[in-house]
């Protein structure tokens, strides 16, 4: 059978979709598929354009690449737009001349932002925003500008605003309507979230009908309104709706709306049968649908006909959920209240700055819209009570009023779902696609999000997917308890709270306030651990002695027979000469095998507990301090040689990783941290596979955070930019400490931020915008860590009481008969049970 | 080797720490002694831990599951009961467990 030809313009993305839905279907090889990019880039994430301004890059936000498409068997031709089509001889042209024909055509052209036709509106430093070439060039004018306007008070222009705000412009917002998100609020709503945005530094204009743009006395525009008042701004950005793009229908003689549009059948056909359309171009019932998931859908019914399925279009619910600037706002379905007979609840809380609104049948037993701002968190609940048309209780008020503490929750559990329930509308993922991934051998969050993409869009679905995955896995008989252990009925993180907020300095003192029994290898270090991240006490007091895992209690690292390594600190991996060969020296004299480690230091191995104490009295005589490798805490800093020595260095990466090891050497964490700071961009310091990662720039130093290499490797995500020194060692401060106090025991900071509500977008918002308010006291608690530092071993060293314990027997000077070398390449190595067999009479020698 | 067993003083109660171990060589055994605060008492068991091979169970940290006082090797984790020495991950696997007491500002293990 020959191969159907098939042609797709377009590749934003739902033309992406399309591709990746039809590479699903396991019948690309029926197809010879050709792609028309007009975009140099391959299609990316639209919805999240503005991240782009605060640290995505264009590769982040990439969905496509070239190397999957190849791998599909595609011809994608990217710069190249389809600017004609011959119905008749199925063929298309492209505006480079190109002439092909088609059996299938897709039409997936998207849409483009409508500019008023205000005089002046094509004056320079008059933008839109959509692609990111736009952004580039927004970019670039931002760098002229002081002032920056949006024309358009929609989901679309808030998100421009925030950009422009992220640009560090004074930002306005100019809208015709009385109120922002007009299609999606009401004035309750709208008001509030004028409020709020006011709050952040954003002026809002509603009711201004823009009549001329000129030149302006302090700006370079001056916007002049019909009633008579004007605003002077340096930059202007539209964003004032969009129109579909349908000039190929149009000369083809393709059925197009009145009002734009290119018109649709249930299959996404066109009125040409060899011809679909979907997405923003497309006209569905007299409806254009500007929102990605619609879009999404429209491609999956498409392919469905394509491959002979039966699937079919049938509209798309528009609720929708999103964080503005971090303000949260939703709308649900018949938000406005227009079924006839509909009934009204709302709720207005004017200090906390939230609206909550519910639109009930006028039988008051189905919920048909919602509008949340300030707090959305009922989102996922109120949205499956709509699409459902599950029953509301009997006082639906209890679904948007504050509960405190007593009252029943209300919230619709997860269980009461049906099968088809939508959970995720991005990715249009149900409740039974949720439980499959369970059913076949996920057994996280993080692997059910991996394995159906929900809750990976916008996001808005993951508090309602982590209840669903939880309440699945609870009735699969798995074990989704977040106490700590039998001993404390808490979390860490409620441990954390309780130990701060109570200052409560000894786990003896916890145990007997807030939990039962005698503690375990669980709770026991992770209280020590929460203990010294508060207080930093020296950690073998006689309290939090019986705390601390082997390795903290003789602050070495445990080895398989029972001897312990030991990791001097080599701030940065820069050390002298003189302190290299004293390293030598105590390995030689109490034969140590060394190694060089992945953190640029030298581990030493083989040291008898009993030899513990002499061997660290020599390392800090010669000036040496504990390296902390055997605690979850700071390990190393990790550096390039930098701009001191290299060529191409720009910065001096060593001597900003010697003073981050040495601001917080000692901090104790729920897990280990690793650093390291490149010098340019080469980054030979591998600082992109970090907790924290710092890579110098031409204008500062860029930080990234989360990252990991191990087990499961995780490239860390850009947090910021171009940052001061100053500004760079705060926000580390206040990452570290917030990571500290939320993350669970013993989770990395990759795996901490996999399982972020909200992700990178949200930390930046507690970090950088302080969101919580958390920030000085953020601050003020690392402050407190680093002023208290010791060194542990330094410590020890001068305490008869804590070097008691390092001697293998309580009563007796011999060592343990039990440890064995024998020699390899030069150096020692513990010797296997059948080599100790053989030496156990005569042990190699011992060193004293 | 004989089978009666008497009450041998081992260390000092200042040597021993308060919900932690410590290890003594009794004869040519090697002894992990545990003291467990809140019930003042002091408990004897093998230091030798069968999972890793090592002498070391003495440096493990110590806790209750349920009614029964452990320790968990610091090497593969194993939980072992103080009393009894059975271990509570695997019930085919048990250590020597010795009765012990303090008299008189002595620790006592009868071995």
């Amino acid at each position: 059978m020959s191969k159907t030809k098939l042609v797709i313009a377009g590749n934003g993305m739902v033309g992406h979709q399309f591709l990746q839905s039809l590479a699903d279907s396991g019948q690309l090889d029926n197809f010879e598929v050709t792609v028309f990019c007009e975009e140099s880039r391959l299609a990316y994430d639209r919805v999240h354009l503005s991240a782009y301004f605060s640290g995505a890059t264009a590769e982040d936000l990439a969905m496509g690449n070239t190397d999957l498409y190849r791998s599909w068997g595609l011809n994608v031709l990217t710069g190249e737009t389809v600017t004609g089509i011959d119905r008749g001889y199925k063929s298309v042209t492209t505006d480079k001349g190109r002439e092909l024909s088609y059996d299938k055509l897709v039409l997936a052209t998207g849409s483009y932002p409508f500019v008023p036709p205000v005089p002046g509106h094509d004056r320079q430093q008059c933008l839109v925003y959509r692609t990111i070439d736009d952004l580039d060039a927004i970019a670039e004018a931002a760098r002229k500008s002081r002032v920056g306007t949006v024309v358009g008070g929609g989901l679309l222009g808030l998100e421009a605003a925030k950009a422009l705000t992220d640009l560090g412009l004074e930002t306005h917002v100019v809208e015709f309507a009385p109120r922002l998100m007009a299609v999606q609020l009401d004035n309750g709503g709208g008001a509030m979230l004028r409020q709020k945005i006011e709050a952040l530094g954003v002026s809002v204009h509603t009711q201004k009908n823009t009549q001329l743009i000129d030149d302006g006395e302090q700006c370079f525009h001056k916007m002049n309104f019909a009633d008579g008042e004007v605003l002077e701004t340096d930059l202007i950005l539209f964003s004032a709706g969009i129109r579909p793009r349908d000039e190929l229908a149009r000369q083809s003689d393709l059925e197009v709306g009145e009002r734009g549009g290119i018109v649709i059948n249930n299959n996404c056909q066109t009125s040409d049968p060899s011809i679909y359309a979907i997405g923003e171009c497309a006209l569905w019932n007299g409806q254009i649908f500007g929102l990605v998931a619609p879009g999404n859908q429209m491609a999956k019914v498409a392919v469905s006909h394509l491959t002979g399925g039966s699937d079919s279009f049938t509209g798309a619910d528009m609720s929708t959920k999103l964080k503005l600037m971090g303000v949260d706002v939703a709308s649900i379905g018949d938000a406005h209240g227009q079924t006839p007979g509909a009934r009204v609840y709302s709720f207005v809380d004017e200090r906390a700055e939230v609206y909550k609104k519910l639109v009930v049948s006028e039988d008051g037993k189905l919920l048909l819209g919602a509008i949340l701002v300030g707090d959305a968190e009922q989102y996922g609940t109120l949205l499956q009570y709509m699409l459902n048309g599950i029953h509301l209780p009997e006082y639906p008020d209890t679904l948007i009023l504050p509960n405190r503490g007593d009252d029943k929750q209300t919230g619709l559990g997860v269980a009461a779902l049906p099968e088809t329930a939508q959970i995720c509308s991005c990715h249009d993922v149900s409740k039974a696609d949720v439980r499959m991934a369970l059913d076949g051998g996920c057994c996280t969050l993080a692997d059910v999000k991996g394995t159906t993409k929900a809750a990976t869009g916008c996001g808005g679905c993951s508090a309602l997917l982590t209840d669903l995955v939880n309440h699945e896995l609870e009735e699969m008989g798995v074990e989704v308890n977040r106490d700590l252990c039998e001993h404390f009925p808490y979390t860490r993180q409620d441990l954390y709270n309780i130990i701060r907020i109570e200052e409560i300095r000894s786990f003896d003192e916890l145990l007997e306030q807030h939990g039962r029994g005698h503690g375990c290898e669980i709770c026991r270090p992770a209280v020590g651990s929460i203990l010294a991240s508060c207080w930093n006490d020296y950690i073998l007091t006689e309290q939090n002695v019986s705390l601390q895992d082997t390795n903290d209690t003789f602050m070495a690292n445990m080895q398989k027979d029972g001897t312990y390594s030991v990791v001097p600190r080599v701030a940065g991996g820069e050390i002298t000469a003189d302190k290299l060969i004293v390293l030598g020296q105590v390995a030689k004299k109490y034969n140590l095998y060394s190694k060089i480690t992945g953190g640029q230091r030298v581990d030493l191995f083989g040291a008898r507990l009993e030899q513990l104490p002499d061997i660290w009295q020599e390392l800090i005589e010669a000036g040496f301090e504990t390296g902390h490798a055997y605690g979850k805490s700071l390990r190393t800093v990790k550096s390039c040689v930098g701009s001191t020595w290299c060529r191409f260095g720009v910065d001096d990466s060593v001597g900003l990783a010697i003073d981050l090891e040495n601001r917080y050497k000692g901090l104790r964490a729920p897990h280990k941290i690793k650093f390291a700071v490149s010098g340019c961009t080469r980054e030979c310091a591998e600082a992109q596979s970090k907790d924290i990662g710092v890579i110098a720039t031409e204008k500062g130093w860029n930080l990234y955070v989360c990252g990991n290499g191990g087990m499961k490797p995780r490239h860390g995500d850009l947090f910021a930019t171009d940052l001061d020194r100053d500004t760079l060692i705060r926000y580390i401060d206040r990452i570290l400490m917030f990571y500290i106090k939320t993350a669970d025991r013993l989770q990395r900071t990759s795996v901490w931020m996999e399982n972020m509500e909200g992700g990178l977008d949200y930390l930046r918002q507690v970090i950088i915008n302080d969101s919580l308010s958390l920030g000085e006291e953020l601050e003020q608690q690392m402050a407190h860590v680093v002023s208290t530092y010791q060194c542990e071993w330094k410590t020890t060293l001068e305490s008869p009481q804590a070097l008691k314990r390092f001697r293998h027997f309580v009563n007796s000077e011999a060592p343990d008969s039990n440890v064995v070398f024998v020699e390899e390449r030069q150096q020692i190595r513990p010797a296997t049970p059948q080599e100790k067999a053989e030496v156990e009479a005569e042990p190699i020698k011992l060193v004293s | 080797m004989t089978t009666t067993k008497h009450w041998t003083a081992v260390c000092s109660q200042n040597d021993l720490i308060a919900d932690s171990g410590i290890c003594a060589l009794v004869a040519d055994t090697q002894v992990a002694l545990f003291y467990v605060k809140k019930q003042q008492a002091v408990f004897a068991i093998a230091n030798h831990d069968p999972f890793s091979q090592a002498n070391v169970l003495s440096r493990g940290l110590i806790g209750s599951k349920g009614d029964d006082l452990f320790v968990a090797s610091p090497v593969y984790k194993q939980h072992f009961c103080l009393k009894t020495g059975r271990c509570l991950d695997d019930e085919n696997t048990r250590i020597q467990a010795w009765p012990a007491r303090i008299e008189q500002g002595q620790v006592e293990v009868l071995i």
